[in-house]
């Protein structure tokens, strides 16, 4: 189910998407509107085999709208915190076992990222070679990284993240 | 301070106190004469992935000079990179032949990588040689910095209280921006004059900002030649302007001949970091305010400082 919940009162929305709670996987939610899909996307989960609920434009007292990713059966690794974090600074991640969460946690960008995000200057050896990338967190918010090799600072929506359209 | 088996990738490793010993190495070497026993049985590789001239011939001559052997390639041509062999794999194949490395190269920071693979191969309990940056791509040229400041501390007697005029390109120009920020650990008073699209980008100004520089901006070259201590020209590439006519305006602008150099004061001294095209105009050589060959003399101390230090040749 995506998409196309803008219009219904907060209620509504909320009861939408919470008659089909899942028993045991990992909901996202305070994701910037639109951004849904990218993250479903750098998480891999849009692949078969996943039972995904993707929420966009949802009503949010928080943050007025926002987006969610509700995923059966499957729990997020570091790398996977820190990947959310780069496009969803205020996301919160719930782990969902026996229908109640287990934890809940708030993603942060780390102060160093390796492997996770690509420089954003396409003539840095990173980009070029098999090397390793490694960023270093200037700004938060805004989100602006530096390049360990090249020193050239990328903002948060000019990084390449690996897995999506990256290595 | 710890000058042996150190990488010198950036300008912005060092601090000042460092930057001072350097120049006070550099002097004593000019000063008492180079020995060709400082170096003897020492070997430096120079791998130049892109044409240089003063880089690799100074360096040559600095490491020959002290004593120590030079092996180099100037240009990929013949080379495994031609069938290609990533840098990384050059980098630990030439470490077991030599002592340091001095690469040149055209990826942004492919020294820091270079001396990243140098520093894993001595965690693995391999001889660590250390890399020296000869320019990565548009990044970083440090040891070209260091020898700008020391010619500005050799002509002007220190560094302190100068007012240092950066004239040309100093949006694409590497030299300016890693000088900027060797500027900016003296109390120095910097201006930046260029045509308002090639002006020195928001991040350096904001760098030095913080530093308590000041700084200030001209277009034209009239408004600091009677005030400057240094004035450091860069050449403006035709290749940043859509249209050639923008360039030939400002091409003019931006170009100091004979007769604007006399207006300048006696001591002031006018340098660049070569070659250059037509932005110095031929009959100012003869004056002695014209420093830019003399500069890239001062290239072989400073490198051989460098590599001497850096080898653990010289304390």
């Amino acid at each position: 189910m995506m998409g196309g919940m803008g219009m219904k009162k907060p209620a509504e929305a909320k009861k939408g998407l919470m008659v089909s709670p899942i028993e045991n996987g990992t909901v996202i939610d305070h994701i910037p509107p639109g951004k849904a899909i990218k993250i479903a996307e750098i998480l891999n989960l849009l692949q078969p085999g996943y039972v995904v609920i993707i929420g966009q434009n949802l009503r949010s007292t928080k943050y007025v709208l926002k987006d969610l990713i509700k995923v059966e059966n499957r729990y997020l690794t570091g790398e996977e915190y820190n990947k959310i974090a780069l496009i969803a600074p205020n996301a919160t991640v719930n782990m969902i076992r026996n229908f109640e969460i287990n934890e809940k946690r708030k993603v942060t960008v780390p102060d160093v990222l390796e492997e996770v995000a690509f420089c954003a200057n396409a003539n840095c050896i990173s980009n070029k070679e098999h090397v390793p990338s490694r960023l270093y967190t200037v700004s938060r918010d805004p989100l602006v990284m530096v390049c360990h090799y090249c020193n050239f600072e990328s903002k948060g929506e000019e990084l390449k993240l690996k897995g999506a359209g990256g290595r | 301070m710890e000058f042996v088996n150190r990488d010198i990738v950036s300008i912005k490793d060092f601090t000042r106190p460092e930057l001072e010993y350097i120049f006070e190495k550099a002097k004593e070497i000019e000063e008492k004469g180079y020995s060709r026993s400082t170096l003897k049985g020492k070997r430096v590789g120079l791998l130049f992935y892109e044409p240089s001239t003063r880089t690799r011939m100074s360096f040559d001559t600095a490491a020959q000079t002290l004593g120590a052997d030079t092996i180099w390639f100037a240009g990929v041509e013949g080379t495994s990179v031609m069938k290609g062999e990533t840098l990384k794999d050059t980098i630990e194949t030439v470490a077991n032949y030599v002592d340091v490395i001095v690469m040149r190269h055209p990826f942004d920071g492919s020294a820091r990588w270079a001396a990243d693979v140098t520093t894993k191969r001595a965690k693995q309990g391999l001889k660590k040689v250390p890399i020296v940056n000869g320019g990565d791509g548009k990044n970083e040229h440090p040891t070209q910095t260091m020898l700008d400041l020391y010619s500005v501390q050799k002509t002007q007697g220190g560094i302190d209280g100068l007012e240092v005029a950066l004239v040309g390109d100093l949006k694409y120009g590497r030299t300016t921006h890693s000088l900027s920020y060797a500027l900016s650990m003296f109390d120095t008073r910097i201006d930046y004059v260029a045509p308002e699209a090639l002006q020195i980008p928001a991040h350096v100004v904001s760098f030095l900002k913080q530093k308590g520089i000041a700084q200030t901006k001209y277009s034209r070259i009239e408004d600091v030649i009677e005030t400057a201590d240094v004035i450091y020209m860069t050449r403006i590439q035709k290749e940043r302007f859509p249209d050639e006519n923008e360039y030939n305006k400002v091409k003019g602008v931006f170009r100091i001949d004979k007769s604007l150099l006399s207006r300048a004061k006696p001591t002031m001294r006018l340098m660049h970091p070569l070659p250059r095209v037509d932005e110095i105009a031929v009959d100012a050589d003869d004056d002695q305010r014209s420093y830019y060959f003399q500069q890239a003399g001062n290239g072989v101390p400073v490198r051989a400082t460098l590599l001497a230090l850096i080898m653990g040749a010289v304390e």
